[in-house]
């Protein structure tokens, strides 16, 4: 399944230099501490766990003093940094099948290297896997991989999928019985730390900060023009919160410092900053479903910026939570919080669901169109996308269209072709908008 | 009655992708209705304990040109989505009254979305199952996902479903599933009498007639083939595993079979015997049936190990008891479960000296060839290492 990140970080040498903000910088800072912490658990005694983006349980895992690491993460940073093509073909001629997800093949190639994470650090072998089974079958199947190279303590946490479009008492009292009787008893096993159920209190406190600041970041692209992009430039947003800072106070000044940044492009009337720099005209305004590619991350934005196209919603920045309609993590019930946080991750939900929020996306955020980046390794997100698309288009009147690429196998980025298809699409709105005008 | 009787009706019942026996069956009391269902396992006895048929979908085989049902698909995916799709937009599957897709992968998963948004007038339902094993935890959650299926479907017959309909339903399965043991115990004891590519008819003619008719055509089958005379020769002993979900054409297993192996256990149709021995049929029938899922049921590659010792443990003991000696990874192309299963099951397989060997396959694959080449170099590679 795909996941969240952080901010992009190629730079070749030809490009000019990337434009940041204070934000970001502080985002590079979090995600490289926590590559550092993983570095450096074994020398100061701490255990480790690893787990994935959809359905994170990362207050908890906290309050067992794990490390915590995201393979999904660590996979989409080898692909930002050019290292997972050659992960994926290592783990291909170690056997496993060209057809099946690169986040898998990257973290299976970068344990056959010798386990060097993205930031050239080495990655601990993890203490336990925490497999959250939330939105995605894949899940299951990765941890069982790493299981069988490392034998590490393995507890699954069986996520129901929304199927009928809604989260039943049943579905919650399961994942709540599997957190009490399972989950937390193995994590007091490994770590040798007694639960406290007020510790995780006290960071679910936490995470409702950075989750307000969060919605209303992601929100503020409903503006005319969007001071930010919520999908290339979301993945940086989402990347705190989504891994291993939700419930820390780190979380929350970033979240605060990204606001205020924020704030101040809405008061200057500036569109998103990219890595180009400034966006300028904001010409189309669009909603994505899909994962993006973070092996051409920014050869694929810069696309959208020489377009003058901005990203004013995005599904993918809902797949470590969905926070905009309303959920939060409830202290008062933290169990059965917990439970309504992996039910309701944007993997989990129906097609019907997504359908309609997509839907509501296009009008929300009064965007012209909507465009699926369709990712290879991802059948969670991929599978259907095609009615999808027939159907927002049905829905809203709007022109959708329909983009291939993978997760992190550079060998599916056909940069030319995307192109095309990109410059067809954006004539293709500037049409409509010209006939609707007449 | 001949195995050819036998296997010329099963094979027409095969091949009939109007599903003209449910139609029948439907027509011959009004009223009546039929559920589909789509690999690996939904527990049938609801649906028969409400008076309907269970239909087993298992995709449109490579007799079928799939048209629209590509065009909800990237090239990327499965073939079984887009044949099953392209069954229900062309009208084949008017005659059932609901669908239910089992919690196998996200693409089935996702087309149980699909099936909502495109077929409004059916009942639709995506039948979660329990990856935690405990009674307490994963069965719980299990039978209340019974029950609400049980519901469903005693307000679409109109009437609720009683436990004692359910019991007598698990009976009725019970000796289905005794039948079918039968017919794999005689068939890994005498593959050369009962082959594969007709056994394999017989129990696709399961997922259309009603199981106690099914039950009587296995009997009548295994009771046919061992009058015959029929050459035993030297082939290797292979177990396939991989075919799940997806099914290989008929000619696959038959090139399989030519090149000079006998299947003498696999995957195919699962949900048939999925259960392992008998459900007791008294006391509270949703918790026998969870009982029965959760500790007496086959492993697959979509149910989690809880633990990695038990990773292959149910293949080596498929190998051991019925005298295999090598296995066959079959699975359909970008199958997720299975592709991503392999490399742990042979590692497993190359730790107790079980040869092996992999292909792919699509429900449409025409050229045999390559498979036959294979299979047979891999049946003669047993036979060498036998004989040294």
């Amino acid at each position: 399944m795909s996941t969240p990140a952080m901010q992009p970080q190629v730079t070749p040498k030809t490009k000019p230099v990337v434009q940041k903000e204070d934000a970001m910088l502080l985002q590079k800072e979090l995600i490289n501490s926590n590559y550092h912490e993983l570095a450096n658990a074994r020398a100061l005694g701490k255990k480790v766990s690893a787990t994935f983006v959809p359905g994170n349980l990362n207050e908890l895992l906290m309050c067992f003093d794990f490390a915590r690491s995201l393979p999904e993460t660590n996979a989409l940073q080898s692909g930002m940094r050019k290292k997972s093509g050659k992960f994926i073909m290592d783990a291909e001629r170690d056997g496993h099948s060209e057809d099946v997800c690169t986040y898998v093949k990257t973290d299976l190639g970068m344990m056959l290297q010798g386990q060097v994470g993205p930031t050239g650090e080495p990655l601990p072998t993890p203490d336990v896997l925490l497999l959250s089974y939330t939105g995605c079958f894949t899940f299951m199947k990765w941890f069982e991989l790493v299981r069988q190279k490392y034998d590490c303590e393995t507890v699954m946490l069986h996520v129901p999928y929304q199927g009928d479009g809604h989260i039943s008492a049943s579905m919650r009292d399961y994942v709540v019985k599997q957190l009490k009787e399972k989950v937390i008893p193995t994590l007091e096993k490994v770590s040798g730390v007694k639960f406290d159920i007020d510790r995780l209190r006290q960071y679910m406190r936490e995470s409702v900060k950075a989750e307000e600041d969060l919605v209303w970041t992601l929100q503020s692209a409903k503006h005319k023009p969007s001071p930010i992009d919520g999908y290339f430039g979301a993945v940086y947003y989402i990347g705190p919160i989504f891994t291993a800072f939700r419930g820390t106070p780190e979380a929350t000044q970033f979240y605060r410092v990204l606001r205020g940044e924020i704030e101040q492009r809405i008061r200057e009337g500036k569109g998103p900053l990219t890595p180009e720099g400034e966006m300028g005209e904001e010409k189309y305004r669009l909603v994505v479903e899909g994962p993006p590619n973070w092996t051409s991350f920014r050869d694929f934005w810069k696309m959208f910026y020489d377009e003058g196209a901005v990203v004013v919603a995005s599904t993918y920045a809902k797949v470590g939570g969905v926070y905009d309609f309303g959920f939060r993590h409830d202290p008062d019930h933290p169990l059965e919080s917990l439970a309504e946080y992996c039910l309701g991750c944007y993997t989990n939900l129906n097609f019907p669901q997504r359908i309609d929020m997509i839907c509501k996306y296009m009008d929300e955020y009064q965007a012209d169109g909507l465009l699926i980046n369709s990712i290879k390794s991802c059948n969670s997100f991929s599978a259907g996308q095609l009615l999808i698309l027939r159907e927002v288009e049905k829905r809203t009147g709007k022109p959708a269209a329909f983009i291939e690429s993978d997760l992190v196998d550079p060998r599916y980025f056909s940069a030319a072709n995307i192109k095309n298809r990109l410059e067809s699409y954006f004539q293709m709105i500037k049409q409509k908008r010209a006939a609707a005008l007449h | 009655m001949t195995v050819q009787d036998v296997v010329g009706r099963c094979e027409a019942l095969f091949e009939d992708l109007h599903f003209n026996a449910v139609k029948e069956w439907k027509a011959a009391v009004p009223g009546r209705k039929a559920i589909g269902y789509m690999p690996i396992y939904v527990p049938r006895e609801i649906v028969h304990a409400a008076g309907m048929l269970p239909v087993g979908i298992f995709g449109g085989g490579d007799q079928m040109e799939v048209i629209q049902g590509d065009a909800y698909y990237q090239s990327y995916i499965c073939r079984i989505p887009r044949s099953t799709l392209e069954l229900g937009l062309t009208g084949r599957l008017d005659v059932l009254d609901g669908m239910l897709f089992p919690s196998i992968c996200d693409v089935i998963r996702n087309l149980s979305g699909m099936w909502q948004i495109l077929f409004k007038d059916k009942y639709v339902k995506y039948f979660d199952v329990p990856q935690n094993y405990d009674d307490s935890i994963g069965g719980e959650f299990y039978v209340r996902e019974m029950q609400v299926m049980r519901e469903d479907l005693g307000k679409l017959r109109g009437k609720p479903i009683t436990d004692d309909e359910l019991r007598a339903s698990i009976a009725v399965y019970n000796e289905n599933r005794r039948a079918l043991r039968d017919l794999y115990a005689y068939r890994a004891a005498k593959p050369w009498q009962a082959p594969t590519s007709e056994v394999y008819l017989v129990l696709r003619a399961g997922c259309v007639l009603p199981p106690e008719e099914h039950t009587k055509l296995v009997r009548d089958y295994i009771a046919a083939a061992d009058v015959e005379k029929r050459a035993l020769r030297d082939n290797a002993r292979v177990v396939l595993t991989g075919a799940f979900c997806e099914q290989p054409p008929l000619s696959l297993i038959k090139s399989i079979e030519m090149a000079g192996c006998y299947i003498v256990d696999d995957d195919f149709m699962l949900v048939m015997r999925w259960i392992l021995d008998d459900v007791p049929a008294v006391g509270n029938p949703l918790e026998e049936l969870s009982k029965a899922f959760l500790h007496r049921s086959a492993s697959t590659s979509s149910k989690y190990d809880e633990k990695k010792s038990d990773k292959g443990q149910y293949l080596l003991k498929q190998v051991k008891t019925n005298a295999g000696e090598g296995v066959i990874f079959a699975a359909p192309s970008f199958c997720d479960p299975a592709l991503l299963e392999r490399p742990m099951l042979q590692e497993v397989l190359a730790k107790y000296k079980v040869p092996y060997t992999a292909f792919k396959y699509a429900e449409n694959t025409g050229q045999m060839a390559p498979i036959r080449e294979q299979a047979g170099t891999f049946a003669d590679s047993i036979k060498l290492w036998s004989a040294a």
